[in-house]
C-alpha cells in the first residue's frame, strides 16, 4: 500500500468462467444500444475492430461503452495494448467519464508504448493549468503515474508547480507523486527533497499525511526534515485521516527512536525482570522507578505520546495498532499498558485484523505479562476460531500465565485438548508443558495430567503427550520411575515415530533408573528396527549405545547387532552415525590394539548430562523488529524493512525542534495575571517587545511591509469615523510586535487540547493564503534570499518603541529594556475601555495572512445585558456589554465589559469570579477582584471569554464575600465572537472562492422600504456584528470581513441587491455554524 | 480482476495463493499474510470472495487489510451487497472507484461520502437518465467535503423528513461451561446510525449512565474532547448510514447471560449410537421475551444421521458439513423448546473423546443487556426539529456452550 513498490489488488472467486449470458452474436448489437450491459466479459478477439471504430465516432456514448469494454479487458489482466494508438486519442474527451477510463487505460500501458504515450502529454500540461481543482490533481496523478522517462522534467517541474497550488488537495497529489518520481528516476532525489520539505511545512491536514508518506518513501534518513514539524505534526496528528495517521505515527516511533533518551534507562533489564518468578512486585517497583523519572522524560516525547493517545479510540485497526506500537517502543514502561484495552478490542473485528493484532499480542506479551493479564479472559479459544487464531491465544495464554492465574489457564487447557481440531490439540498440550515448566508450583500437576493423557485413544494426543512430557522430565531428573515405566510400556502402542523417539530417548538417558525395563525395550526395538522410521532407527541407537556403556553385560551384543543392521541402511545418515558410533564403543575393530582415548571417555561423552530444554515463546525472537510491521508478522526481514534505531545514550539536541521559542511564556503566564490582577481598575494596554533572537519567521516576514503599509492605509481610511483613531493607528503599530506574543502563547504546550485544534484551524486557512502570495509573488523559483533580506530587515523596524500618548502609563516600563523577557506588561488605563482596540486576535493571521489586516470595530454596540439581577443577589446588578475590542490575556478571548452596581443597603466586598467552566476549550479570564463596593456606587470591569466559536452561553459563577455564589451565565450573540478583518477585494473574491459549497450560506431577503443606498445598511450590519468593511468597487455590494475569534477562522459576508428592496446575503465560512447563524442573525436585523 | 498501481505484476503471483487455498482446510484458514519470494500477498475473506493485495516492500500489514475492508464496506455500501457477480456487473464502477480510493498505493478519498460525491452509485433511473442525456455518472467538481474539516459529510444535504435514528445494538459474548458456569461473558455494543438532515446538524448525544462504557471507539466526527471531558458524544454527522461509536463492555464487568441451556449428549460406540437432548430457557431477560433463537451444532464427523424431535420449530442436519442447526424461534416460558432424540454413528470410527459445543444465536428487542440508555439528542446549527428515534437490540454474538 504506503511504500510497496507494487500493489494490485486481485479479486479472485470461485468460478473460473466470466462468461456472459448472451450469445456473443447479440453482443455488437446490444453494445451499441444498451451502454449499461455488461458485456465486455466475452473473450472475442475481433471485437478489437469494432472498438476501435467505436473510439473514433463521435458519440460519446459509444466511446464510452467502448472504453468500458477495454477496461474490462485490462481488468481482467488481457492484453488490450493494441488499442492503444486509438484510446490516447481520446484523452481529449469533453466527457469526463470517457476520459477517467482513458487515464486508467494510460496509466496501465504507457510504459510499454511509450513514444504514443508522449502524444497526450500536452493533453495533461494544459490540465495542470485548468482553474478547476480537481482537474489539475488527477492531471498531475496520471502524469505523474505515466512511467516514461522521457517526460521527468516536465513532471518535476509539474510537482513543483503543484506544490506551490493554493489548492491542498492539488499539494496532496503533488505529495503523492513525489515517490512516483522517484521510483522512475533515482537522480531527482535532491530535487525532490526540496519539494518535499516544502511540502512538510505545510499545515494542511490534508497535506501532511502524503507529505510525511512521501518523506518515508523517498529520503527516510533525512530525519532533520521533521526537526522543525516535529510539533506541528503532533498537534495536528488527530486531525490528519486515518491513513495519514498511521504513516505520521510510524515515521514518529522511529523519528523518537533517534532523538529522544531511553525512558526505561534505568530500569532492570526487562527481560531479566520478566523471568523473575514474583510478578506482582514489577508493578510496584515500576511506578517507583517511574516517580523518580518522570521528570527526565523530554517535553517533546511526551507531548508525542500524549498526542497519539487519543487515536487508541480511532475505528482504524490500522490505526490503534500503530500508536501500540509506538507506546511499546518509545514510552515510559508504566505508561504502555494503556494501550492494552484497545488492542483487546480489536480482537472483536475481522479474521484478518484479530490475527496480526494477536501476533503483536503474542510478541509482547512475552516481554510484558503484565499489561494483559487483566484480559486473560479474552484470548480464551473457541470452537468456532479459525485454526491459527486458536494457536496465537494459546501461545497468549502460556505466555500471560502466573502463579495466580495458572489454574484457570490449565483448565481453559484441559477442554482445548478435547477439541477435534489435531493441530491445536497438539498446541494445547505443548502449552500445558510449557506452564508446567515455566511455573514450578504446578509441574506436578500438569505431569500427571499428561501421564493420565498417555491413555488417551487418540494417537495424535498421546504422541504429543509423549514428546512433552519428556522434555519436562528432562528438567526435573529427579525420580519419576514410574512414568518412565509405563512410557516405556507405551513403546508397544504408540505408532507416532517422534512419540517413539522421544521414548527411546529418555529411556537411554534414565536407563540407570529401569535397569530391567531398558534392555528388554531394546531388545524389542532390535526385532522391528528395519521397519521404523528414520527418527526412530537413530534414537535405537543411540538406546543401544548408552545402555552398552552402561549395562554391557546384557546389551553388547545387542549393541551390535543393532550397528550392523544400521550400518546397511538406505539413510546415509544412518550409516555414518553407524560407523561413528561403532568407532567409539568398539574400537577393536578398526585396530587390534587397546582402547582408544576416545572410548574411554565414551561414558563422559553419551552420558554427559545434558541441560534441560527452556520451553520459550517463539515470539521471543520477534523483538527485533518493530511491532506492527509486516517484517514482525512473518518474522524476517521483508524488503525495504528499516529498523528501529536504538535510544540513543545522550538525546541529540532537543533546540532543533523550536519553531518559535514558547516556553518561557507558559512560565510567565501566571506572573501576568498576578499583575492584572492587582491593578486597580481594568486595564487596556499591554506593549511587548521582542526578544532579540527571535526573528525566525520564515514564510512570513517577506510580507511584513506589505503589511505596514495596509495598516496604514487602513487606519487612515478610518480617520473619520471614530474618536479613537489615534489609539487605532498605533494599535496596528503594535500589532507589529505582538504577533510574536500571541504566536508563543498559542504553540505552549495547552492542556486544553480544544484550543490546539483550533489553533490548527487557523493554521490550515493561514498556510493556505500564504502559498498563495508564493505562487503570485515568486512564480516558480524558490527564493529564499529576498526573505532573508527582509528578515534582516524587520527587527530594526519592530524595535522602535511605540508609545502610548493618551494612557496613564505609571506602570509602563521602557520598553527597550524589557525587551529580553518580552513579558506582556499590562497598564492601568482610567476609562479605556471604551478604546476599541485593534484585535491583536489576528496578528496571528498578520504573520501568515499579509494581506488580511486586523481592523478595529467601527461600531461598538451599546447593548447591555444582564449577568445578574439585583433582586437575586441581594443588591448587586452586573450588566456587561461587548467591547468589541480583544482581550488582553489572549487573543481568542472576547472581552465583556461588566458594570457592577451595588443597589443593596450594605457594603459588597470581594466581589469575584468562582468556579468557571474548563471544559470544551471555553475559558474565561476573570475580572479584577473588587475588594469593596459601597451602597450605590458602581464600578467597570472587563472579563475576557474565550467561546471557542461557539455561542453556547457560558456558565460561572460570581463570589461575594466568602460565601455568596451566584450562578450567571453569559451569552454572546454571534457578531460578537468574531472579529473585524480587512483584505484587500481580490483576496476577498479569492478567500470566497475558496469557502464554497457546505461552508457558504446564502438567503434572499427583499426590505420593507426600499433604500436608495446600500451603504445604508452598513450601520445596521455593523452593528449586529463585528465585521470589517472591504474596500469596493461595485455600488450593488457590500462585503464584509472577519475572524472567529477562537480558530481565526475567516468569515465573509456580502450583499448584493439587484435592485433596491432585493437582497442576498451570502455568507462564507469555514465554521458551518458560525455561518448559519451569523446569515440568520443579519437577515433578522435587516428585516427590520 | 486485478488493477495495478506503480508497476504490473504478473497475475501469476497468485499462484502461490492459490497454493495456500489447497492446503487449507478452509477458507477462514488461508493466512491474511503470505510472503513469497519477492511478493507479500495480503488478503481478506469476505462474502466468500478473497481480495488480495500484492506488495512488494514493507508495509504495516493491518493498514492493507483495513483498507481492504474498507474497499469491500464501499462496495457494499454502493451496491447493496458485495457478491462475484455483482463485482462482475459493475467493474467499471469497481475500477472507477479503486482508482479514487488508491493513488500509487496510498489511500486517497476512503469516505463513502465523499466518494459518492465523485462517482454517483449505480442505480436503474439514473442509468436511464444517462442514456437519455449523456451524463455521466463521473462528478466534475471537488467534493467540498474533501477540503473542509469535516470530509465525512457531503454538501447541500436537503430531506423534506428530516429524521435521526439511533439503534443501540450489543453482542452477548460468553462462553459457557458444561456444568452451565460462564467462564468468560462481555458485551460488544454498537451505535449504528440513520442520519437524514439537512445542512449542517451539530448533534450532541448523551446517556444516563456512561461509566459502564469500558472501552470505545469513534467515528472520526465524535469529538474526542467532549467525550474526554464531559462523556457526550458530539458531531457533525455523516449523511445516511454510519456506525458513530462502537464499545466494549468488559469481562471485568457483571454481564446477565439471557438465555440457559441444558444438555446432554452421549456419542457411545455401541450399535443404538448416541443420545441428544437439549431444553433452552430464558434467565435474565428484565421480561423481554427472547426471539429469533437458533442452536448450531457442529458434530464430529463420525456422526451420520440424526433422529431427532422437536416440540418447537425445525431441526437440518447436513450429513456433508455435519451441521446440525435447529431453529427454535421464540421462547415461550411455559413450555420450554425441547430437542430430543438418537444420533446414528459411523461404526467403526474412532470413539468421540468430547462433544462439540453449542453456537447459539438469538435476539431481545428494546433491551440492551448492559443496561446503557440513550439520554437525550441535542441539535444545533439548523433551525428545523428532526425526528429521532432510538432503538435497542441485544443479540447473541460468539455466544457458546460447551457440552
Amino acid at each position: 500500500m504506503y511504500a510497496p513498490g507494487v500493489n494490485s489488488s486481485t479479486t479472485l472467486s470461485s468460478s473460473s468462467s466470466y462468461n456472459n449470458d448472451r450469445p456473443p452474436s447479440a453482443e455488437a448489437v446490444e453494445v451499441a444500444t444498451d451502454p449499461a450491459s455488461g458485456g465486455f466479459f466475452n473473450s472475442d478477439y475481433k471485437k478489437h475492430d469494432d472498438l476501435k471504430q467505436m473510439l473514433d465516432s463521435n458519440k460519446d456514448n459509444l466511446k464510452l461503452e467502448a472504453m468500458k469494454r477495454i477496461i474490462g479487458m485490462v481488468a481482467k489482466g488481457r492484453e488490450a495494448s493494441d488499442l492503444f494508438p486509438a484510446v490516447v486519442k481520446n484523452v481529449v474527451s469533453k466527457n469526463i467519464e470517457v476520459k477517467k477510463l482513458v487515464y486508467v487505460y494510460l496509466v496501465r500501458y504507457a510504459e510499454e508504448q511509450q513514444d504514443l504515450a508522449l502524444l497526450s502529454i500536452s493533453t495533461f500540461q494544459r490540465a495542470l493549468k485548468d482553474p478547476n481543482q480537481l482537474i489539475r490533481a488527477s492531471a498531475l496523478r496520471v502524469l505523474s503515474s505515466i512511467r516514461v522517462t522521457m517526460i521527468v522534467p516536465i513532471v518535476m517541474l509539474a510537482i513543483k508547480d503543484a506544490a506551490a497550488d493554493m489548492s491542498p488537495y492539488v499539494r496532496k497529489t503533488a505529495a503523492h507523486a513525489i515517490p512516483k518520481l522517484y521510483s522512475l528516476d533515482q537522480d531527482q532525489k535532491e530535487e525532490l527533497i526540496q519539494v518535499l520539505e516544502k511540502l512538510l511545512y505545510d499545515k494542511t491536514t490534508l497535506v501532511v499525511g502524503s507529505a510525511v508518506m512521501a518523506f518515508e518513501e523517498v529520503c527516510p534518513e533525512r530525519i532533520d526534515l521533521i526537526h522543525k514539524n516535529f510539533r506541528k505534526l503532533c498537534s495536528l496528528l488527530v486531525d490528519v485521516d486515518e491513513w495519514g495517521q498511521v504513516v505520521i505515527i510510524n515515521m514518529l516511533t522511529r523519528y523518537a527512536r533517534s532523538q529522544f533518551t531511553d525512558p526505561n534507562l534505568q530500569d532492570v533489564d526487562e527481560d531479566e525482570e520478566s523471568k523473575r518468578p514474583f510478578y506482582e512486585d514489577e508493578n510496584e517497583v515500576d511506578e517507583e522507578q517511574q516517580e523518580k523519572r518522570a521528570p527526565t522524560l523530554d517535553p517533546d516525547h511526551r507531548l508525542l505520546l500524549r498526542s497519539a493517545k487519543p487515536l487508541l479510540q480511532s475505528r482504524n485497526a490500522a490505526v490503534v495498532l500503530s500508536v501500540a506500537q509506538l507506546y511499546h517502543h518509545t514510552a515510559p514502561r508504566s505508561e504502555v499498558h494503556q494501550v492494552a484495552k484497545a488492542m483487546i478490542r480489536l480482537l472483536r473485528s475481522h479474521r484478518e485484523v484479530q490475527d496480526i493484532v494477536l501476533t503483536s499480542i503474542a510478541a509482547t506479551a512475552t516481554r510484558r505479562k503484565v499489561m494483559f493479564e487483566p484480559f486473560l479472559k479474552s484470548f480464551f479459544v473457541r470452537s468456532s476460531d479459525a485454526t491459527h487464531i486458536k494457536l496465537l491465544k494459546l501461545e497468549i495464554l502460556t505466555s500471560l500465565a502466573t502463579e495466580s492465574s495458572v489454574g484457570i489457564i490449565l483448565r481453559e487447557l484441559q477442554t482445548y485438548v478435547a477439541a477435534h481440531d489435531p493441530p491445536f490439540v497438539a498446541a494445547a498440550i505443548q502449552a500445558i508443558g510449557r506452564c508446567a515448566s515455566n511455573i514450578k508450583e504446578v509441574t506436578d500437576t500438569c505431569l500427571n495430567g499428561l501421564v493420565s493423557l498417555l491413555s488417551n485413544k487418540d494417537q495424535a494426543v498421546v504422541a504429543e503427550s509423549v514428546v512433552v512430557i519428556k522434555k519436562l522430565l528432562q528438567t526435573q531428573p529427579s525420580a519419576h520411575r514410574e512414568i518412565i515405566i509405563q512410557m516405556a510400556k507405551l513403546v508397544d502402542s504408540v505408532t507416532v515415530p517422534q512419540a517413539r523417539a522421544s521414548i527411546l530417548w529418555l529411556l537411554g538417558e534414565y536407563s540407570e533408573r529401569v535397569p530391567k525395563i531398558a534392555p528388554d525395550v531394546l531388545r524389542k526395538m532390535a526385532k522391528t528396527f528395519t521397519s521404523e522410521e528414520d527418527i526412530v532407527k537413530l534414537q535405537v541407537m543411540t538406546l543401544a549405545v548408552k545402555l552398552c556403556l552402561t549395562n554391557p553385560k546384557q546389551t553388547k551384543l545387542l549393541c551390535q547387532y543393532v550397528l550392523q543392521l544400521a550400518k546397511y541402511d538406505q539413510n546415509y545418515d544412518l550409516r555414518d552415525r553407524a560407523r561413528f558410533l561403532r568407532h567409539i564403543i568398539f574400537p577393536a575393530d578398526a585396530e587390534s590394539g587397546g582402547p582408544t582415548r576416545l572410548s574411554k571417555q565414551a561414558k563422559k561423552i553419551f552420558l554427559a548430562p545434558k541441560p534441560a530444554p527452556v520451553p520459550e515463546s517463539h515470539f521471543k525472537d520477534r523483538e527485533q523488529f518493530q511491532l506492527g510491521s509486516l517484517s514482525h508478522y512473518i518474522n524476517t526481514k521483508a524488503n525495504g524493512y528499516q529498523e528501529l534505531p536504538p535510544f540513543p545514550l545522550e538525546a541529540p539536541d532537543p533546540k532543533a525542534r523550536d519553531v518559535e521559542t514558547e516556553p518561557q511564556v507558559m512560565e510567565q503566564a501566571p506572573l501576568f495575571t498576578a499583575k492584572k490582577v492587582s491593578s486597580k481598575k481594568d486595564s487596556k494596554f499591554y506593549s511587548d517587545t521582542e526578544s532579540p533572537d527571535e526573528s525566525e519567521e520564515d514564510e512570513n516576514s517577506s510580507d511584513e511591509d506589505d503589511d505596514d503599509d495596509e495598516e496604514e492605509e487602513d487606519s487612515s481610511s478610518d480617520k473619520d469615523e471614530e474618536e479613537d483613531d489615534n489609539e487605532d493607528e498605533e494599535s496596528s503599530g503594535l500589532e507589529e510586535k505582538l504577533p510574536k506574543k500571541v504566536v508563543k502563547s498559542n504553540a505552549k504546550p495547552k492542556s486544553d487540547e480544544e484550543e490546539e485544534e483550533d489553533e490548527s484551524d487557523e493554521d490550515d486557512s493561514s498556510s493556505e493564503s500564504v502559498s498563495d502570495s508564493d505562487s503570485e509573488d515568486e512564480s516558480s523559483e524558490p527564493s529564499s534570499v529576498p526573505k532573508k533580506q527582509t528578515r534582516n530587515a524587520k527587527p530594526a523596524k519592530e524595535s522602535t518603541p511605540v508609545v502610548k500618548p493618551k494612557s496613564n502609563l505609571d506602570l509602563l516600563l521602557d520598553l527597550d529594556d524589557v525587551s529580553p523577557a518580552f513579558t506582556p506588561i499590562m497598564t492601568p488605563s482610567l476609562g479605556g475601555f471604551l478604546t476599541p482596540m485593534s484585535t491583536p486576535s489576528s496578528q496571528v493571521k498578520t504573520q501568515l495572512f499579509p494581506d488580511i489586516q486586523p481592523a478595529s470595530a467601527v461600531i461598538s454596540p451599546n447593548t447591555t445585558s444582564e449577568l445578574l439581577n439585583k433582586i437575586n443577589s441581594s443588591g448587586l446588578e452586573i450588566k456587561y456589554r461587548f467591547t468589541r475590542s480583544p482581550h488582553l490575556y489572549s487573543p481568542s478571548m472576547a472581552s465583556a465589559e461588566l458594570t457592577f452596581h451595588n443597589h443593596g443597603p450594605d457594603e459588597l466586598t470581594d466581589i469575584r469570579v468562582g468556579e468557571k467552566p474548563t471544559s470544551g476549550g471555553v475559558s474565561i479570564h476573570d475580572f479584577a477582584p473588587i475588594p469593596s463596593l459601597s451602597p450605590g456606587s458602581s464600578l467597570m470591569g472587563t472579563i475576557g471569554v474565550d467561546f471557542a466559536d461557539s455561542t453556547q452561553p457560558v456558565n460561572f459563577e460570581i463570589k461575594i464575600g466568602s460565601d455568596r455564589t451566584y450562578p450567571v451565565a453569559l451569552k454572546v450573540p454571534v457578531g460578537e465572537v468574531i472579529r473585524a478583518v480587512t483584505m484587500s477585494e481580490e483576496l476577498f473574491l479569492k478567500q470566497q472562492g475558496g469557502l464554497r459549497g457546505m461552508n457558504e450560506n446564502t438567503a434572499k431577503l427583499s426590505l420593507t422600504k426600499p433604500c436608495s443606498d446600500l451603504k445604508s445598511l452598513t450601520n445596521k450590519i455593523l452593528t449586529v456584528a463585528n465585521l470589517g468593511v472591504i474596500p469596493n468597487s461595485d455600488s450593488s455590494t457590500l462585503r464584509f470581513a472577519a475572524q472567529t475569534l477562537s480558530s481565526k477562522s475567516t468569515v465573509l459576508v456580502s450583499l448584493l441587491s439587484s435592485d433596491n428592496q432585493n437582497l442576498t446575503i451570502t455568507v462564507n465560512c469555514e465554521k458551518m455554524v458560525i455561518g448559519s447563524m451569523l446569515i440568520t442573525q443579519l437577515k433578522a436585523c435587516l428585516a427590520d | 480482476m486485478e488493477k495495478h498501481w506503480k508497476s504490473v505484476i504478473s497475475r501469476s503471483v497468485c499462484d502461490y495463493f492459490f497454493d495456500h487455498q489447497r492446503k487449507a482446510s478452509s477458507p477462514e484458514d488461508i493466512p491474511p499474510v503470505i510472503a513469497t519470494p519477492h511478493h507479500y500477498l495480503i488478503s481478506v475473506y469476505r462474502s466468500s470472495m478473497f481480495f488480495v493485495a500484492v506488495c512488494t516492500t514493507e508495509v504495516a500489514p493491518l493498514f492493507v487489510v483495513e483498507f481492504l475492508h474498507r474497499v469491500v464496506d464501499t462496495f457494499e455500501d454502493y451496491f447493496s451487497e458485495c457478491t462475484e457477480s455483482i463485482i462482475k456487473e459493475h467493474y467499471v464502477v469497481v475500477y472507477e472507484l479503486l482508482d479514487e480510493m488508491l493513488d500509487n498505493g496510498f489511500p486517497l478519498a476512503t469516505e463513502s461520502n465523499i466518494l459518492k460525491e465523485l462517482i454517483k452509485p449505480p442505480n436503474i433511473l439514473r442509468t436511464i437518465a444517462n442514456t437519455v442525456t449523456g451524463k455521466s455518472n463521473v462528478s466534475s467538481t471537488l467534493p467540498s467535503g474533501q477540503l473542509s474539516n469535516i470530509p465525512w459529510r457531503r454538501t447541500g444535504v436537503k430531506y423534506t423528513n428530516n429524521e435521526a435514528y439511533f439503534d443501540m445494538i450489543e453482542e452477548v459474548d460468553a462462553i459457557i461451561d458444561k456444568s452451565g458456569s460462564t467462564v468468560c461473558a462481555e458485551i460488544q455494543g454498537y451505535i449504528d446510525c440513520c442520519i437524514k438532515l439537512s445542512g449542517m446538524p451539530d448533534l450532541s448525544l448523551s446517556f444516563v449512565n456512561p461509566r459502564l462504557f469500558d472501552d470505545v471507539s469513534f467515528h472520526p466526527c465524535v469529538r474526542f474532547k467532549r467525550w474526554e471531558s464531559e462523556r457526550v458524544l458530539s458531531f457533525i454527522p455523516p449523511d445516511g448510514n454510519f456506525r458513530l461509536m462502537s464499545y466494549h463492555i468488559g469481562s471485568q464487568s457483571i454481564v446477565a447471560i439471557p438465555v440457559y441451556v441444558r444438555h446432554s449428549l452421549c456419542l457411545r460406540e455401541s450399535g443404538s449410537g448416541g443420545r441428544l437432548d437439549i431444553t433452552l430457557g430464558p434467565k435474565q431477560t428484565l421480561g423481554r421475551t427472547i426471539e429469533n433463537v437458533v442452536l448450531e451444532i457442529p458434530m464430529p464427523k463420525s456422526v451420520l444421521n440424526c433422529g431427532l424431535v422437536t416440540n418447537q420449530g425445525k431441526y437440518t442436519f447436513d450429513p456433508v458439513s455435519k451441521l446440525l442447526v435447529w431453529e427454535v424461534g421464540r421462547i415461550d416460558v411455559t413450555k420450554l423448546p425441547n430437542i430430543r432424540g438418537t444420533i446414528s454413528l459411523q461404526s467403526g470410527s474412532p470413539p468421540v473423546e468430547a462433544n462439540p459445543s453449542i453456537n447459539v444465536k438469538f435476539t431481545i428487542n428494546q433491551l440492551a443487556v448492559s443496561g446503557l440508555k440513550v439520554n437525550r439528542l441535542d441539535m444545533y446549527g439548523e433551525k428545523y426539529k428532526p425526528f429521532k428515534g432510538v432503538k435497542y437490540i441485544t443479540k447473541a454474538g460468539k455466544f457458546q456452550v460447551r457440552m
